[in-house]
């Protein structure tokens, strides 16, 4: 986890600071077979295989997170732009 | 779905804040009123607190963990002519801009509320109509707005 409870904002600002790369989708976009939730746009960075991603939950605000996936990164690599 | 009657989803944040319980069955009750067919979406715990508080079922109709409701939405497995959404927090507001972009033609109307509420309808990126008020116990306030905002007379 890279950040805990925090609000949407910061975390694509986080995303946007830190990854290497990164790329924008719309709330409903499929990762992990989730769909996603998010404010448009929502930031989603990459650094060689680890997809770094919001996650929300009512209760308790927006965690973004990190997980180790070489099939996801490389589904988003034509997206990616470098910072 | 029913083809032949209006659709309204209920977006519901945490049930840590009281004004939500007691608004959600207020609105359960005069949109079914208004011949709404509605739905809530929330966490396990409020979709519980509104079957618990309804045991005649008089007023909770379909109920569905938010996730799941969002996914529906994002593959046209579900949609609403009217999205009610309930914010207390940045959570909140990250439904209801996804419910948003979803649903883009829906009639979208934000309830801000808890201790927040001003800061919160301030950050709002995405078109809706706005109900606001800092009300955290207390629901008369907010049910007066959402009297005014549908036209409903006691």
């Amino acid at each position: 986890m890279v950040l805990s409870r925090a609000s949407f904002a910061e975390c694509r600002e986080y995303v946007e600071k830190h990854c290497a790369r990164y790329c924008y989708v719309n709330p409903g976009f499929r990762l992990f077979d989730k769909c996603m939730i998010g404010v448009p746009p929502i930031a989603i960075g990459v650094d060689g295989d680890v997809v770094v991603f919001p996650y929300t939950k009512p209760c308790y605000g927006t965690f973004l997170l990190r997980i180790e996936d070489a099939a996801e990164a490389a589904r988003l690599e034509p997206r990616l732009s470098n910072r | 779905m029913s083809t032949d009657s209006r659709e309204a989803l209920l977006l519901l944040g945490c049930p840590e804040v009281p004004v939500q319980q007691a608004l959600a069955l207020y609105l359960l009750g005069r949109l079914r009123a208004d011949g709404f067919e509605v739905a809530c979406a929330g966490n396990p715990a409020v979709l519980q607190l509104l079957r618990v508080s309804d045991p005649g079922r008089h007023y909770v109709g379909k109920a569905v963990e938010i996730e799941r409701c969002i996914g529906e939405l994002a593959e046209g497995e579900r949609s609403a002519e009217l999205l009610i959404a309930f914010a207390h927090s940045d959570a909140g507001l990250t439904f209801a801009a996804t419910a948003r972009h979803l649903l883009p033609e829906a009639r979208l109307v934000l309830l801000a509320f808890g201790r927040e509420a001003e800061a919160l309808a301030g950050q709002t990126t995405f078109p809706c109509e706005k109900i606001v008020e800092m009300a955290v116990h207390n629901p008369t306030k907010l049910k007066r707005q959402l009297d005014e905002v549908f036209a409903w007379h006691a």
